[in-house]
């Protein structure tokens, strides 16, 4: 077992972790951020999509112990300080950019991580920059809209 | 995923001793092993992580040369400026949290038969430097998944010259994005070099009998009265290899064209 400390939403956070544990589990298990899905547990998917000093990531396929002394953001830091919802949460909200759910904290963080990088993204880089992320309900027409509408609203 | 013990060293040299343990394996940025080791294709006892090691990081430029640490990741590539063709490559490869995490130490290592990486460190003859030695890529790709690297041996970064002109086009497998078939043409100051990587059960390879054609006359004509075999070339549900072989020259051209 290794210690490991890293900064997750801005909180300072411990705990012991096996070699095998994946970021997404040590998020899911121990911090009990259950925000992050997993999805596919093959890499695919998108799902578990975290940030790790400002990049977004594969929450699968990343050893937690690799996140040691990292500052990590999860779908729980897209929120307000207050609890309501953060830009790119409500315009996926507004503009319908969610079907079941599931897909959507990876869309969600890949968005963010988009937009910190490109304030102005086109449709084709928007994309593009979702090409790791897949949503079963293929509802990508609402979740372009969601990201173009939080982009002008960034802007 | 069977478990394993972690090292993370800061040198390379502690990474050498590291990886001396029977069965240990050096992780680059994981894109590939940590789901190698999901499916129980890998146990290691040991992974030794090569993210903690800083003179493995980075790109810089000097004398006509791009040299890359063998653990920058792709993204860092991607954003670098002095190999255009080479930047573009690794801006496409995988989708954006690969490429924060997945590197090009990793990558080459590797030598999957549909990976972008080694068609640009062949076509523009790269040099890949170990803890141990210096291996040009004409000697370094040995078939799939199979390298001159010995046992333990580490890539620690890889030397571009930056071509005259060059370019890569791939068409991708819809659903994996890695490329059914890619080429890398380069026009060196040797002369003309094409790569091509996805098509052959041999693993990445030239195309001597393009180059040749281009070395007389460097335009996508050149390859009108040239027809590529399929013979040795990958066959899957995917794609024939009869149509590997077609999209062989239609993409050489196409990197002629765009170069």
């Amino acid at each position: 077992m290794s210690s490991i400390t890293m900064t997750v939403n801005g909180k300072t956070v411990s705990g012991e972790v096996e070699g095998r544990t994946l970021l997404s589990q040590f998020l899911r298990d121990d911090l009990k951020l259950t925000g992050t899905h997993i999805g596919c547990d093959t890499s695919q998917c998108g799902s578990c999509t975290v940030h790790v000093n400002g990049n977004a990531i594969k929450g699968c396929t990343m050893l937690a112990v690799e996140a040691d002394g990292a500052d990590v953001r999860t779908i729980e830091g897209m929120a307000n300080d207050d609890g309501s919802l953060g830009i790119i949460q409500a315009a996926f909200q507004e503009h319908h950019g969610l079907q079941c759910g599931f897909c959507t904290p990876g869309m969600v963080m890949a968005a963010a991580d988009l937009l910190e990088h490109n304030a102005n993204p086109s449709e084709v880089e928007i994309r593009k920059h979702l090409s790791g992320n897949i949503c079963r309900c293929t509802g990508y027409h609402n979740i372009i809209k969601s990201i173009q509408a939080a982009a002008a609203q960034l802007g | 995923m069977y478990n394993f013990d972690f090292e993370k060293p800061s040198t390379v040299a502690d990474a050498v001793t590291a990886l001396a343990s029977e069965d240990a394996l050096a992780l680059g940025g994981g894109q590939t092993l940590i789901p190698t080791i999901k499916q129980r294709l890998a146990a290691p006892s040991k992974l030794v992580s090569l993210s903690g090691i800083s003179e493995m990081q980075g790109v810089s430029a000097s004398g006509g040369s791009l040299h890359i640490g063998g653990a920058t990741i792709h993204a860092d590539v991607a954003a670098d400026s002095h190999y255009p063709a080479l930047s573009a490559l690794a801006g496409n490869i995988g989708d954006p949290a690969v490429r924060n995490r997945g590197t090009i130490g990793g990558s080459l290592a590797n030598n999957d038969p549909s990976s972008d990486y080694p068609a640009a460190a062949l076509a523009s003859g790269a040099t890949i430097n170990t803890n141990a030695r210096s291996i040009a890529a004409d000697d370094f790709f040995q078939g799939i998944f199979e390298t001159a690297l010995d046992e333990g041996e580490i890539i620690t970064s890889v030397d571009f010259p930056v071509p005259d002109a060059a370019c890569y086009k791939k068409f991708e497998q819809p659903a994996s994005r890695f490329a059914l078939v890619g080429v890398f043409v380069a026009k060196t100051a040797g002369g003309v070099r094409v790569a091509v990587t996805g098509a052959s059960e041999e693993g990445v390879h030239r195309w001597t009998a393009a180059e040749d054609a281009l070395n007389a006359n460097f335009s996508a004509d050149a390859l009108d009265g040239l027809s590529v075999s399929s013979e040795n070339l990958i066959g899957d549900l995917h794609g024939t290899p009869e149509y590997r072989a077609h999209l062989v020259k239609v993409l050489t051209a196409r990197s002629v064209s765009d170069c």
